[in-house]
């Protein structure tokens, strides 16, 4: 309660909650209220915005606004999926090695190394373009989980590590508990509030990958993205006839959500972290 | 002299998530004289650390006041908004050492990049050349090796002086008042021995003015003040000077206090110290009588029912209708 | 009385943290055996390594090097872990450290019940939790729904105690148990701890700077300079005659009531 409190008062955490509520309200609630069609042709080819089509039509006459709310609803979905992906794998791998120490401990940070060095968008890009038509979002997302859960996985290690030489650690250790129960009620819950920031993190670059490589045209096949529409936009040639409502909107909201997550991130942290340290 | 600080019947309680009231300071007053340290000394749970909290004007929920005043040069503190404490007398006026200290500076950042963020909370212009210059004068006048000690990360330094760094730090803006909680409990007696010295050194440095030693170690406070305040179930039983408080304590909790002392001298092996069984009251519960009736071991049949006050008995104050 | 069986027998027992430049070695080349029914202090500065000799005894550390034997066995080897510790049971340091700020103090003290492979009866937990707490001088309803962050260091501290009059262990490594409680309350809990010894026969290992509770109550006191045991010995040897430049150190910064301790040069 305390926390909420404080959390209210930041102002970093105000702009962030508040962007991040507009872009949901955004892409779950138009549906509710209007017909949006993303498959039926509304007008001829990249007509600009009027009062009855708010953002315009695509190159293929679709409304660029209904295609955008779909869009946006396929970017939060990679997106969140990617970050519970990547922050699960990176947890489970983190925690557990930061609290066995020891051999397993060397052996999971090499791992965790290991795939830190490879750069994960290569390998993304790689992947992607091996799959055709199989590239679904689900896959999509969980592609990005698995190849970017080591920074979570190293931030979880360091913070697993110093609980683990705590004296509660040690007494649950002679109350009779094994590594399963010690890791789930003794060290997981002090990290609670910070698996939540690694969450969000990791929420917001997942969304960030999924437009790099669809805007590469190896997103998710046959489902709108934001970053498809941004692929779409570019290989038709939106820039050069002026059809900014084709590519300056889903840019923006790939910006807001980004940007809505990351102030959110470092105003918890502000609040988190001097009980962290506690 | 005026005294530099004015606790005056400070009552103070906590309300606990299941809407219990447990009052843990209840009706403390002293003074504190410029140049004095005071000993306050008592059982663990008796409301020393809270007491700390209300000196400090560090009143956040679930803690409250109740009643009562701390004033420090004439100005009530816990009348002042949050926000005014925090710019103006914490760190200024009055400074603690919090009991477990030792283990709560933060393991990732230098000691000089504590000690810089404690001179740039206060003052946010000033300059990084001079703050940096500041803190080595300051750690080599009170006996620290400051280049050694501002580099190291708080694992690094072994307990006793990692102690001595937090009073360093807790004292760089020249508080006239410290108040330090239990800053010897932890330590081997060598290492207690550097923080008491280091105590002396910045009351001899005119760094602080007045100082409150908190611990339930009467022994130990022989050496350190020069009044003690004995304290039980949140009040306070005897006060005197340490002379008076030590050798000829008057109130049962006291004398029981030193009686139960053990030293490592011979002969006193087979010595049985004073033990008093059961517990002090419950302080979630309305209280009546003298709070030490069912331990104290020359209760008479009228203590149960009679309330204790402070009154002056050869030349200090005791809580204890018997007491002579 | 301390017995000829020996209960733990050390040889060499070594354990360093770090490599290379940061090699820290706590606890060097220890050597000692502790005693069936005997009481044992381990005292010295802080950073002497007295808390990890107790964890290694504890089998919460693993020796580097040399041995370690409980009853005539290598700790590391004694098959089940909670049958050890079953047997050996601790209190630890910083009793603010030393519970899980996530759940009630009540519930926590009924965990060490996990230990026993058949838990006994609700009703007789609870009762013999009860039975502890008043045996640590704690008031038992007074902790109902409480968490560790409501109570006060000392009361903390009591806690752990409180634990060891629970489980009955046959071995108690005590670190720094009574370093937040005052005189009073720490002899009425000896008085207790003792009692609860005779009854079952207890080894107790008690880890302190308290030089004056580790002489009124050890049959031997070790002293530890730098993770090394410089000196051991009966009470009456170690604190009269000393043969040791550290042990004399320490016991000369011992504050007594009756000679000087620190000088105070005086106001500039
Ligand atoms: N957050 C809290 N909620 C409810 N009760 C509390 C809380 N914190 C402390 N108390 C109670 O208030 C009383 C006084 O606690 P306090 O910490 O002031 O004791 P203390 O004298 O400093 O003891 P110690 O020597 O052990 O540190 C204790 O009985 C404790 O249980
Ligand atoms: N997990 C660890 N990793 C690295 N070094 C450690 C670890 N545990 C202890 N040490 C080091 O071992 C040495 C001995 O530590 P220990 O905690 O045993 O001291 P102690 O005698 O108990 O001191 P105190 O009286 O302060 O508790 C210290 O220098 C400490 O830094
Ligand atoms: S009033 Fe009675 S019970 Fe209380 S301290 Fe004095 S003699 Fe003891
Ligand atoms: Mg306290
Ligand atoms: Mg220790």
């Amino acid at each position: 309660m305390k926390l909420l409190r404080h959390l209210l008062r930041s102002p970093g955490f105000l702009v962030g909650a508040l962007l991040l509520l507009a872009t949901l309200l955004l892409a779950f609630l138009p549906p509710l209220l209007m017909e949006l069609d993303t498959s039926r042709r509304a007008g001829l080819a990249y007509m600009p915005p009027t009062s009855g089509r708010w953002l315009g039509t695509d190159h293929l006459g679709l409304d660029m606004f209904a295609l955008l709310v779909s869009g946006l609803r396929s970017s939060l979905y990679v997106g969140f999926l990617a970050g519970i992906v990547a922050t699960v794998l990176g947890t489970l791998i983190g925690v557990y090695g930061g609290y066995k120490g020891g051999w397993i401990d060397d052996v999971l940070t090499a791992c965790t190394n290991l795939f830190l060095v490879i750069p994960s968008l290569i390998v993304l890009i790689l992947l992607s373009g091996s799959l055709q038509e199989g590239r679904s979002l689900t896959l999509i997302a969980l592609f990005i989980g698995c190849t970017t859960w080591t920074w979570s996985a190293r931030a979880v290690r360091a913070q697993a590590a110093s609980l683990r030489s705590r004296d509660h650690v040690a007494l649950a250790r002679i109350n009779g508990y094994g590594t399963l129960g010690i890791v789930c009620l003794h060290i997981l819950p002090y990290l609670l509030s910070y698996l939540f920031m690694v969450f969000i993190l990791q929420t917001a670059s997942g969304i960030l990958t999924e437009s790099v490589i669809s805007m590469l045209g190896l997103g998710p096949y046959d489902t709108v993205s934001l970053g498809n529409l941004l692929n779409q936009a570019i290989r038709n040639e939106a820039l050069s006839d002026g059809a900014w409502w084709a590519f300056f909107p889903p840019m923006l909201l790939i910006t807001v959500i980004a940007f809505a997550l990351y102030v959110l991130n470092t105003s918890m942290e502000g609040v988190f972290n001097p009980r962290l340290r506690k | 002299m005026p005294a530099i600080l004015e606790v005056e019947d400070l009552r103070l309680h906590y309300l606990t998530r299941l809407g219990k009231r447990v009052q843990a300071v209840d009706g403390v007053s002293f003074q504190l004289q410029p140049g004095e340290i005071l000993g306050i000394a008592g059982e663990s749970g008796c409301g020393k650390t809270t007491l700390v909290s209300g000196l400090m004007g560090l009143l956040m929920p679930p803690l409250h006041l109740s009643s009562g005043a701390v004033r420090i040069a004439g100005r009530d503190i816990l009348r002042l908004p949050p926000a005014e404490v925090r710019r103006s007398v914490l760190g200024r006026d009055i400074a603690m050492i919090p009991q477990g200290a030792l283990n709560s500076l933060n393991p990732t950042r230098k000691i000089r990049d504590l000690a810089t963020d404690v001179i740039l909370a206060h003052d946010e212009g000033a300059d990084r050349r001079a703050i940096q210059e500041r803190l080595r004068e300051r750690f080599t006048r009170i006996g620290l090796e400051a280049d050694a000690v501002l580099n190291a990360y708080p694992v690094q330094l072994p307990a006793g002086m990692k102690q001595r760094v937090v009073i360093g730090i807790s004292t760089l803006l020249n508080p006239r008042i410290v108040i330090a909680d239990e800053p010897s409990s932890a330590l081997d007696v060598s290492s207690q021995k550097a923080v008491i010295q280091l105590l002396f050194n910045l009351l001899d440095e005119g760094i602080v003015s007045s100082m409150v030693f908190i611990t339930h170690e009467l022994p130990l406070l022989r050496h350190v003040a020069g009044r003690i305040a004995v304290m039980y179930a949140g009040q306070i039983v005897e006060i005197g000077t340490t002379e008076q408080v030590i050798f000829d304590g008057r109130q049962p909790y006291t004398r029981a206090l030193m009686g139960s002392m053990l030293s490592a001298e011979p002969g006193q092996k087979s010595r049985k110290p004073v033990a008093i069984e059961g517990a002090p009251p419950n302080l979630g519960e309305p209280i009546s009588g003298c709070r030490f009736a069912v331990r104290c071991p020359v209760a008479q049949p009228d203590c149960p029912q009679r309330d204790q006050v402070l009154r002056e008995v050869a030349g200090r104050h005791v809580r204890c209708h018997h007491a002579h | 009385m301390p017995t000829d069986t020996p209960c733990f027998e050390a040889r060499n027992l070594t354990r360093a943290f770090g490599h290379g430049a940061r090699r820290k070695v706590a606890v060097n080349d220890a050597t000692f055996t502790i005693a069936e029914r005997e009481i044992v202090s381990l005292v010295g500065q802080s950073g002497c390594g007295k808390s990890v000799l107790a964890k290694l005894l504890l089998r919460l550390e693993k020796p580097s090097s040399g041995d370690l034997l409980y009853h005539g066995r290598p700790i590391a080897e004694s098959g089940d872990p909670r049958a050890y510790w079953r047997d050996v049971q601790a209190v630890f340091q910083d009793p603010y450290a030393a519970f899980n700020q996530f759940f009630t103090i009540r519930s926590q003290l009924k965990a060490c019940f996990r230990l026993f492979d058949r838990r006994p009866p609700e009703g007789e937990m609870e009762e013999r939790i009860d039975q502890a707490l008043l045996a640590v001088n704690l008031r038992p309803r007074e902790l109902d729904g409480k968490y560790p962050f409501e109570l006060s260091g000392g009361q903390m501290q009591r806690l752990l105690l409180a634990r060891i009059f629970i489980l009955r262990p046959r071995v108690l490594i005590a670190d720094e148990p009574t370093s937040m409680v005052d005189a009073c309350s720490r002899a009425g809990i000896l008085e207790y701890l003792m009692k609860l010894k005779e009854e079952l026969s207890m080894t107790i290992v008690f880890v302190t700077h308290d030089i004056g509770l580790a002489y009124y109550v050890s049959d031997r006191l070790f002293i530890l300079h730098e993770g090394r045991i410089v000196e051991q010995g009966t009470p009456d040897d170690v604190t009269q005659r000393p043969t040791s430049p550290f042990t004399r150190q320490l016991l000369d910064d011992i504050p007594s009531v009756h000679r000087p301790w620190v000088s105070r040069v005086g106001a500039k």
